[in-house]
């Protein structure tokens, strides 16, 4: 059988469709992502929800920032853009505000989000902006070679922090829950099928949506760490624990205890564009949709 | 089939069956597909391709059950599973 595959393969000239071919640039496959990297599978999970969501295509867009994840901007084939550092939820709402009919996506990683773009994401979450925010955090700086960043465990080795990392990490989802967002989830890349449904119903909510999800980085983080890629999966497997509904606040990925994971929040609060349709624009505020 | 609890109606639900696809040149060997298929039908694999990774093979196709979950783990969009259609005989078989 083995034999048979091989054999079809040479009858597409090496080539098979794969389901996700439709969605990706497929002149541009192999992607830059190191072996292993979380990237692959949390784009892969995005792609699957976004297609189960069965939202137009043709009015669904992707914008990234800077970063190893940011390159995902480039292998969709969609409408994407790939943002300057930190700005891609601003670009993001500039565009759902201007094209309100837009579903808009932000993929992007921890450092792009939460660092140099935390500013921006926590207000993008205080108006209820409606926007998928899906969210690779991978523990560090992957693409400048491995730094510390707003997410890295305390005492994790990076380049800037040989000794371990003095800070204390982000705890995400009580991050985006505080600022306001309405829909928060998190998962890992070993959770494919939660994640894409996580995606799924993001598309098809209004308001701020945000998913984070725990990916490895093996040549940056996971070098320096010690931890071999399949030794992080490990861990996501026994480490974790689904909990739907878990109060934000027992959410911090780090430290002792197993990693929480799940749909925590999922509440219905005016988004912002109905609430500016409402005071702004009434004549358009019976309609209810974009 | 081994199963560690039979289910009841194992007699009356056919299995699902896959056909297990590798896009070789696209893979870069991580292993992922090979660690978490649930039915062990990967192995690893002596040969390269064209980019110099070793491409996983595909060892005991006929254990597909199409669970999807390699292609759901693949960081390089280069293996996936498509249903087969499958007679509850052919189950039963097996099971013997
Ligand atoms: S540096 Fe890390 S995050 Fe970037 S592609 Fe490599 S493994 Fe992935
Ligand atoms: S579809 Fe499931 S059973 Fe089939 S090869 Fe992939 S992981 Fe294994
Ligand atoms: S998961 Fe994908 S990239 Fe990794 S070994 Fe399997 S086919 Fe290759």
């Amino acid at each position: 059988m083995a034999q048979t595959a091989k054999k079809q393969d040479q009858t597409t000239g090496g080539f098979e469709h794969h389901p996700l071919d439709d969605l990706l640039r497929t002149d541009r496959i192999p992607h830059i992502w190191c072996p292993g990297c979380g990237i692959g599978p949390t784009f892969s999970a995005t792609l699957r929800g976004i297609l189960a969501s069965g939202v137009d295509l043709g009015s669904t867009v992707m914008v990234s920032g800077i970063g190893c994840s940011g390159r995902a901007a480039g292998y969709v084939k969609l409408d994407s853009y790939h943002t300057t550092h930190g700005r891609a939820i601003p670009f993001a709402t500039g565009m759902k505000l201007a094209n309100p009919k837009l579903n808009v996506v932000v993929f992007s990683g921890d450092g792009d989000l939460f660092a140099i773009g935390g500013n921006h994401f926590i207000h993008a979450a205080r108006r209820n902006m409606d926007l998928t925010v899906i969210c690779v955090n991978n523990l560090n700086y992957g693409m400048t070679g491995g730094q510390a960043a707003a997410t890295t465990p305390h005492m994790a080795k990076t380049t800037t922090t040989p000794k371990g990392n003095p800070e204390r990490p982000f705890n995400l989802p009580l991050l985006a829950f505080a600022a306001g967002a309405t829909f928060v989830a998190r998962w890992t890349v070993l959770h494919g099928r939660d994640l894409m449904e996580s995606v799924q119903a993001a598309m098809t909510r209004r308001g701020f949506s945000f998913i984070e999800v725990l990916a490895p980085c093996p040549i940056n983080y996971g070098r320096r760490n010690k931890e071999l890629p399949l030794v992080t999966l490990r861990n996501y497997q026994v480490n974790t624990i689904i909990k739907n509904e878990a109060s934000p606040a027992e959410l911090a990925a780090s430290g002792s205890g197993p990693i929480v994971l799940g749909r925590f929040v999922d509440e219905n609060r005016e988004s912002f564009l109905s609430q500016y349709d409402k005071t702004y624009r009434p004549q358009l505020a019976p309609a209810g949709k974009e | 089939m081994n199963y560690w609890r039979v289910p009841l109606d194992a007699e009356v639900i056919p299995l699902t069956r896959g056909q297990v696809h590798v896009v070789e040149d696209r893979c870069k060997g991580c292993g992922y597909c090979i660690a978490y298929c649930p039915k062990k039908v990967l192995a690893p694999s002596e040969h390269y391709n064209k980019k110099g990774y070793h491409p996983p093979l595909v060892a005991k196709p006929a254990d597909c059950v199409n669970c999807h979950y390699c292609e759901s783990i693949c960081p390089e969009f280069a293996i996936f599973s498509v249903e087969i259609p499958c007679s509850p005989d052919a189950d039963r078989k097996d099971a013997a």
